[in-house]
């Protein structure tokens, strides 16, 4: 091979700092959606590498459902601290609050109540672009989004119309009160993730790595206990998400593959202590990264085999 | 799927027509790498048992979107994503009817390779001419023709060489492409796709995965000509840090070439002059830069310089102008007519750019210039003449993809309206002009 040459890590981050870029350049206030999350940790990587000696030219964005991992929000603020970020939180109780967000009667994740409070958030602060840690492998419609996908007034996707993407010249034009979300991991799959974390000795919060933890099942997952509630003058965050008596209680040696928030991610039974560790779970895996967020269906893998014998 | 040695990424799209196996052969490339997931083939499953009959389908995979699967049809480019031991691969798999043209040049403006599928029975047909046309027209340097179903004809060696002779009679007139390989497969059952079919006795050429992995790519990349379009100018402005608070650098990605320290460069459309004073990257300085990393500049002298201006090298010049020839493919359903106003984006500069001549229009079945036509409607490919309120610093688009491309804008709407490849500069910038720098 000549020296002159990319391997596909190099090649996927030129391309995603070129977009970072792109972003910096043609918008006029965009944002850095920042989780703490694996993915949105190495956009924070490409940023700085994009940016540097300057500053990051953007601040961060991060919307909270109330039911946070505590050690992915230190994780968070420490980060954009180190970094010399500004971070902008906003939060779904907030939005409650204030009134933009009606919480569906019954319904315990918040999944969707974050929509409306990104929303008003990119109102509030007049956010024309927001970046965002997505990827293409990740899920059959994100498949076919774009790298800079179009968002009208209300905030809508319009997969059917979408602007052609050709070659790396993004059309980053929006009109008043439109905006672009904009992906630059969109062709990384989750292995190039965690090579990538590899390459860059990227520190991961610990919750990735396997640790002691008291789960209980539910729905055909192993969700994590809550924390107690403490504080006796405020409604208890967690009602409806704590285990009951017919919820078994296990303390297992577990990490999480993908973060959502404590209600709605599931832990994977794993003894994954260090990054080679997850690199290699992620080379033997049998179900997507999406699939062990909605079921965990390690265990019935060897009946799978046979489905899939049966077919091809 | 890891390993210690560098490993390379391929991009590649598949052009077919409807129920040519196109949907088929990315399964069994998903299949057969090992990279469909059991949650995904257990989904495919259970919309087979419901809605197919007991039929798994391989194109529910990529279909996602749900208009998609409602209506059985795809709407858009779907990008897949596989890996063998020997190199990364990036499926674009663009559908073949709906909005043809806008999705094939979507999903393979960025491809190394394009394989197009043939159906043995029915050989060369007008969509096999079109897919291989605008493969050519965007400059793919590797082309693959799957010959598939040949279980459907037999096994006949002497079908396959007949579609063979048939696609070689129109390739010269294209005069694009590095390579064209062509294979005789079965995407259903598999032959020739991943392992080697014991149908074709006659056949010693690579499968098509074993082409997908060792079919030469690392000179894809213009390494010729110096281009680097500054993107974003870096200025720290820190005052407490003196020696930050003086860095001025210039970021971007090289489009073409291979940049130095200490190489003398000129920035155009300015015709300054300088010499590369270091290569900044976050990783640490470099004593050079290839095409297309992502580095930022400084140079020796505080010169004026903003994003859409373009640092070359002194020999290989690029061409400068603001009256500009090439092709086009129009994606609107409002036709294309002289005197329209656009914003134009190239590199890394938009300007506004009127089409002030429509010199052909391309008959996508001849290949042939067809003269003076009034529009060109949706899906057309034709010859333009574009006035740019400021002149291009470009290349022909054979030189190079980055610097010879351009995408029009439609003003007011913003949509994405054409594709463009320019033709080569009738005339270089000349080294001699401008020559100081302070």
């Amino acid at each position: 091979m000549s020296s002159y040459h990319l391997d596909h890590l190099q090649h996927l981050e030129t391309e995603a700092i070129h977009i970072m870029r792109e972003v910096a350049a043609e918008f006029e206030r965009p944002a850095l959606l920042f989780s703490g999350g694996k993915d949105s940790i190495c956009l924070l990587r490409l940023a700085e590498k994009a940016f540097r000696p300057s500053d990051i030219p953007m601040p961060f964005l991060n919307v909270e459902t109330g039911h946070e991992f505590p050690e992915l929000i230190e994780f968070r603020d420490r980060r954009a601290k180190e970094l010399g970020a500004k971070l902008f939180v906003r939060t779904v109780d907030e939005g409650i609050a204030k009134g933009f967000v009606t919480p569906t009667p019954g319904q315990i994740s918040r999944n969707q109540l974050q929509i409306p409070v990104l929303l008003n958030a990119i109102e509030e602060f007049q956010f024309d672009c927001c970046i965002g840690g997505a990827r293409r492998d990740e899920e059959k419609a994100r498949a076919k989004e774009r790298f800079f996908s179009f968002r009208d007034a209300f905030g809508q996707w319009d997969p059917k119309n979408q602007r052609p993407e050709i070659w790396n010249l993004y059309n980053a034009r929006v009109n008043q009160g439109e905006n672009m979300r904009v992906f630059p991991l969109s062709n990384w799959t989750e292995m190039d993730v965690w090579e990538y974390i590899k390459k860059e000795k990227l520190e991961v919060p610990n919750i990735y790595f396997s640790h002691e933890r008291e789960c209980f099942r539910r729905g055909g997952q192993w969700l994590p206990v809550p924390p107690p509630h403490t504080d006796s003058t405020k409604p208890d965050p967690y009602s409806g998400a704590r285990p009951t008596a017919k919820d078994p209680i296990k303390k297992m040696v577990c990490r999480v593959r993908t973060i959502a928030d404590m209600i709605s991610t599931g832990m994977i039974d794993s003894p994954a202590s260090t990054v080679d560790d997850i690199i290699g779970e992620v080379a033997a895996a049998r179900v997507t990264e999406r699939g062990t967020r909605a079921d965990d269906k390690a265990s019935e893998a060897a009946m799978e085999d046979r489905k899939k014998q049966g077919y091809f | 799927m890891h390993s210690a040695h560098p490993i390379e990424l391929l991009r590649f799209n598949t052009c077919g027509s409807v129920d040519d196996g196109k949907s088929t052969l990315i399964g069994r490339l998903l299949y057969d790498s090992k990279s469909i997931m059991e949650d995904q083939m257990e989904a495919l499953e259970r919309s087979a048992d419901i809605t197919g009959g007991g039929q798994v389908n391989l194109a529910n995979l990529t279909d996602g979107l749900r208009a998609e699967r409602e209506q059985g049809i795809t709407i858009d480019v779907a990008y897949r994503y596989f890996a063998t031991p020997k190199r990364k691969f990036i499926v674009a798999d663009t559908p073949g009817h709906v909005q043809y043209t806008r999705n094939m040049v979507t999903g393979a403006s960025t491809a190394n390779l394009s394989i197009v599928l043939v159906d043995a029975r029915l050989g060369v047909i007008e969509q096999t001419r079109r897919h291989t046309y605008l493969a050519a027209l965007l400059g793919i340097p590797h082309l693959v023709i799957a010959v598939n179903k040949m279980d459907l004809v037999g096994w006949s060696e002497e079908r396959f060489l007949e579609i063979r002779d048939a696609i070689e009679g129109f390739l010269p007139k294209l005069d694009a492409f590095k390579d064209v390989k062509f294979v005789p497969i079965s995407a259903l059952n598999g032959d020739n796709v991943v392992d080697f079919s014991k149908h074709t006795p006659w056949y010693c050429g690579p499968t098509l995965l074993g082409h997908l992995e060792t079919v030469h790519i690392a000179s894809d990349w213009n390494l010729s000509g110096l281009r680097f379009p500054v993107q974003w100018v870096n200025r720290p402005n820190n005052p407490t840090d003196q020696k930050l608070h003086d860095f001025r650098g210039l970021s971007g990605q090289l489009a073409g070439g291979i940049v130095k320290v200490g190489q003398k460069v000129m920035v155009l459309p300015s015709g300054m002059k300088s010499t590369v004073k270091e290569i900044w990257t976050y990783d640490g300085s470099l004593q050079q830069a290839f095409c297309p990393q992502s580095v930022t500049l400084v140079l020796e002298h505080d010169i004026d310089i903003s994003r859409g201006d373009m640092i070359v090298g002194l020999d290989n010049l690029p061409g400068m102008s603001s009256d500009l020839r090439g092709r086009v493919c129009w994606m609107n359903q409002r036709p294309l007519q002289p005197g329209k106003k656009f914003f134009l984006k190239h590199s890394t500069q938009t300007v506004q750019a009127i089409l002030s001549g429509l010199d052909s229009r391309i008959d996508i079945q001849t290949f042939d210039p067809i003269p003076s036509p009034a529009e060109l409607g949706v899906n057309d490919i034709g010859e333009v003449r574009i006035r740019t309120a400021k002149p291009l610093i470009f290349d022909g688009y054979g030189t190079n993809r980055l610097t010879g491309s351009f995408i029009l804008i439609e003003q007011g709407t913003n949509q994405t309206v054409a594709a463009g490849m320019l033709y080569p500069p009738t005339e270089l910038v000349k080294p001699e002009y401008n020559d100081f720098a302070i």
